[in-house]
Order: structure tokens, then sequence, then C-alpha cells
């Protein structure tokens, strides 16, 4: 395909998309490893209102036993067992093997520190919300959200061959988002992240005496806490096939899109 | 767009240089306790504390719950066995002599017995135990409101804080025995479910959950609940308790409010 060099150039994102996107991918990071350090302090996920210590209301958990003299990392999901050693429950640290829920390179601090995880967590939690909160009033004001993000029915319409293109890697550079992209985005933008930011405050105690109603909507703060995880793991998902589609779109065309906002496109139309 | 393979190998290249780099660690140092990163980071925590108070009415109760919720035993955590001689003397007439003091910034330094206590109005209420650490665990509280005691000796117009000083000791410092203290801003205690707990869950409160009197501090976390309740201090700063951080926690690294 022969064509002039900066015909298909567009400005693609906005300013405020683009600060926006970086302080998340910023904070997100941050969240990730020192959410992870604060779970380290009882690697466990219950559901309900309080943690069974007298019942059994737990649905995973990280832990070590052990097993003929050697020490073996063992994570529960759902009454299924798993031998983690190495991953999760024990874990390598400076050439030892350690009794631990996560290796060092998965939290911040990389050794055991719950007030320095959860001073790292609250930064960044605000810098989330402020992200988030200045997207949105942003994207409602500049059209952005309702037109590139909202799905509408002409995505569904375009959705099976949407899914069909992506599965055979025919990827499109257009300046307008596919039905794939947009369903992404809003379920990360105005799905998942608001969730995080609920089930999170649903944790505090001074919040759940505002709210109270929050807990309940979850179904008590334990099942909130489970949930705060469970979205982390959409996050992670989410994270791996950005990247993926970065790289396999044309990485350098994506990055220079949401550094400077030009974004080359095909030149075909949708 | 056909992307320049060689770029792409370029690209590629680079991130598995950055993979083998020695990533673990690498933000340890700043955030060690005394850093200006920390000092930042640390910062939004007084954020937190005063959205909150601005947001969240002073007299907002926190959950309570039916006595269907009570379906197991309160977890102890923290010292759950004070070994201090003046306690197991105490524990040993089943506090018949224990006294709470009360004294700082008050009109009428004051101490009441146990039974004084039982004999002040009292509040029970079945609420939801949140552990720094994660877990939860609901019982029920019995206690006289930290507001009744306030209102009898009266605080002085320049106190701030209720510092709360405990029996148990938790490490050996270069000065002495390190004993677990806390404190609280005046409009937690104030706050109607805030409660100097006796007893709990019908029986009268056991040594691992914090005999013979804990704080409830309903709209925190668990830490702020000082077991082993000796005495309380009306202060006008936390200067000259502990490290002055305010409690035996917050002295470690622990945020003051812990509404969080």
């Amino acid at each position: 395909m022969a064509r002039d060099k900066d015909s298909g150039l567009v400005y693609r994102h906005a300013a405020m998309t683009r600060v926006t996107h970086w302080a998340w991918a910023i904070a997100l990071f941050f969240l990730l490893l020192s959410g992870l350090q604060i779970f380290m302090t009882r690697p466990d996920l219950y559901i309900g209102r309080q943690s069974g210590f007298s019942f059994d209301n737990t649905i995973l958990s990280i832990g070590a036993v052990v097993e003929s003299g050697q020490l073996r990392g063992v994570t529960e999901v759902f009454g299924h067992s798993f031998d983690t050693t190495g991953w999760l429950g024990v874990v390598d640290e400076g050439g030892r093997m350690t009794a631990k829920s996560f290796p060092g390179w998965m939290t911040i601090p990389s050794y055991r520190d719950l007030a320095t995880g959860r001073i790292v967590h609250f930064f960044f939690a605000w810098i989330l919300v402020v992200a988030l909160a200045l997207w949105l009033v942003s994207s409602l004001l500049n059209k952005h959200l309702w037109r590139d993000i909202v799905p509408k029915s002409g995505d569904a319409r375009a959705l099976p061959q949407d899914i069909a293109d992506h599965a055979r890697l025919r990827l499109h550079h257009r300046r307008a988002y596919g039905p794939l992209q947009k369903l992404s985005y809003a379920l990360i933008l105005l799905v998942a992240l608001p969730l995080m930011i609920a089930t999170g405050l649903t944790m505090s105690p001074g919040v759940n005496a505002m709210v109270p109603f929050l807990a309940d909507l979850f179904g008590g703060r334990q099942s909130a806490r489970t949930l705060h995880f469970a979205i982390m793991l959409v996050l992670v998902a989410f994270f791996v096939v950005h990247v993926v589609m970065v790289v396999l779109a044309g990485p350098l065309n994506e990055l220079r899109s949401m550094i400077t906002g030009w974004y080359r496109t095909d030149g075909e139309r949708p | 767009m056909t992307p320049d393979p060689r770029r792409r190998r370029l690209l590629l290249g680079g991130a598995a240089t950055l993979g083998t780099l020695p990533l673990t660690g690498c933000f340890d140092g700043a955030v060690e306790r005394g850093g200006t990163v920390r000092e930042v980071l640390a910062s939004a925590n007084g954020l937190t504390y005063r959205v909150q108070r601005l947001l969240l009415n002073s007299n907002a109760l926190a959950q309570e719950f039916p006595a269907s919720e009570i379906r197991q035993p309160m977890r102890p955590n923290g010292v759950t066995n004070p070994q201090d001689a003046d306690y197991r003397q105490l524990a040993s007439n089943a506090f018949a002599d224990y006294r709470l003091t009360i004294d700082g910034l008050v009109d009428r330094p004051a101490s009441y017995s146990l039974a004084e206590l039982r004999n002040m109005p009292n509040r029970t209420q079945i609420t939801r135990h949140d552990c720094v650490e994660g877990w939860s665990c609901i019982a029920m509280w019995t206690g006289v409101p930290l507001g009744l005691v306030l209102d009898a000796v009266g605080v002085q117009s320049g106190a701030r804080y209720a510092v709360f000083s405990c029996f148990d000791t938790l490490e050996m410092g270069f000065a002495g025995p390190v004993r677990y203290y806390e404190s609280i801003d005046l409009i937690d205690a104030r706050h109607p479910q805030t409660i100097l707990a006796h007893a709990m869950n019908g029986q009268p409160l056991p040594i691992s959950n914090g005999a013979p009197l804990r704080l409830r501090v309903e709209r925190q976390l668990g830490y702020k609940m000082a077991k082993y309740v000796s005495r309380i201090t009306l202060a006008a700063s936390l200067d000259g308790f502990g490290d002055g951080y305010g409690g035996y926690w917050e002295d470690r690294g622990y945020d003051w409010f812990a509404g969080i």
C-alpha cells in the first residue's frame, strides 16, 4: 500500500485523555504492588460480612505447609488445593525458601511491611480517583465518552466482523475505536475502575459509617474485599491484553498517539 | 501501516533487557521511613482524614448488626495475656482494685472503679471489628460512652486528643518497657458508639480481649481500640507520648487516622 506519508495522520487523543491514561498507568502499577503487600498480611478471601474463624466462608487461601521436612506453598481456591511453591505461599527470599505469600518482586516494599504498603496504596488511590474524575468530566464535556467509548447499536452489528478480524490479527487503524475496543474500554473505565474504588471504600470503616448500603450491596465487607481482589485480576488481564494489542497493532504508532495525540490511520474508511 | 521489522526487533530486544533488570526491591529505599518520598506519600492520610471529617457527619453511626450475626468468639489480637506485674496483681483479684485514671487537660481529674463505670448509663452495640490485617469479626460490646466520662471530668478548651495508656508491654526499649498506647481526636472521643467496654457478648470482658476495659472506636480500624486501658489523658498535642506519633503502631509507621 503506497500512500502519502503524512496524509493518514489524525489527532486522536485529547490532552486530558493522554494525561489521565499515564496517570492511571502509574497509579495502577503502584496500587497493584502495594495492594499485594497489604493482602500478604491476611492472604485469605472470605464471602460475607466477617471472616470465618469458627465457621468456613473462605474461598481462597495462600499458605505454607511442611511436608516430609520440605516447605511447600499451597494455594486453596474454592476447596481445591494447588502446589504453588516458588510462586505463592513459599517463595525464594535471597536464595532461601521462605513461607511468604508473594515473592519480593510482586510487592512494594519487597519485604513484609503492611504500614508502608498502606501508605503507598492510599496515596495512589487518591491519584486514581482524581484522574478518573477528571477524565469523566472532560470526556463528558468534549464528547469523548459518548463518541468513542459508549458502544452503540452500530457497534453491536459490527461486533461479529470485528471479532473475526481480531481472530485473524487483521487490525484496523482508524480514528474511531472498533466495537471490541469500545467494549473493553467501557468495561474498564465505567465498570471495573468505579467498582474498584467502591469496593475499596467499602473496606474503610469510616466510609462504611457514611454509606452503609454499599457494604450491603456487595454482600458485606469481606465480600467487598474479595470483589476488590477479583477486579484486580480483571485489571491485570486487561493490562496484558492491552499491551499485546499495542505491540501487534504497531507499538510506535500507538505509543505516539498516547503521547502526542497524533495517530497514523490506514486511510481506509470504516 | 506496515510496521518496520527492524523497529519491532529493537523494541522487543529492549523489552527483554528490561525484563532481566533486577527490579525487585527497587522502590524499597524510596518508601523507607524518614525519607522525603515517604513523607509525601503519607500526607495522603492527612487528606483522607480531612475529607472524612468534612463529609462524614460527626455522629454518623457505624453499622450495627442483629444478634444472629454473632457467629463466633471474638478473635483476640495483639497482646492476649499481659505479664506485667501490676496487671497480674489486678487480674488475680478479678480487677476489684482496678481504677481508670483520667487526667491531663480536664477540670476535675478523677479515677473510676469498674463498678462505678458499670453503674453509669451504658451502651450495648453489635458491631464489626475490622483489623488492619484485613479480617473482620462481629461481636457485642457493652460499656460506658467515653463522652459521658469526659463530661464528668470537664474537658478544657485546649484539649485536642484523648490518649489511652495501657497495661500491656510489647517490647523492651532503651528507656524501659514499651507499653501499648493509642489516641483519638475529640470528635471520635465524643461519638455515641465510642465506649469503654467492660463486657463482650454478654460476659465480662475476657483477658484475651482486653480486660478489664478496652476502647471501642467503631469508625476506625482495630489497632485504635486500645485494650487493657489504665489511663486516659486529655492533651493538646501528641508530643511526649511514646515517639509522638499518637500510638504504639503509629510510632512504627502506621497511619494515625485509621478510618480507612
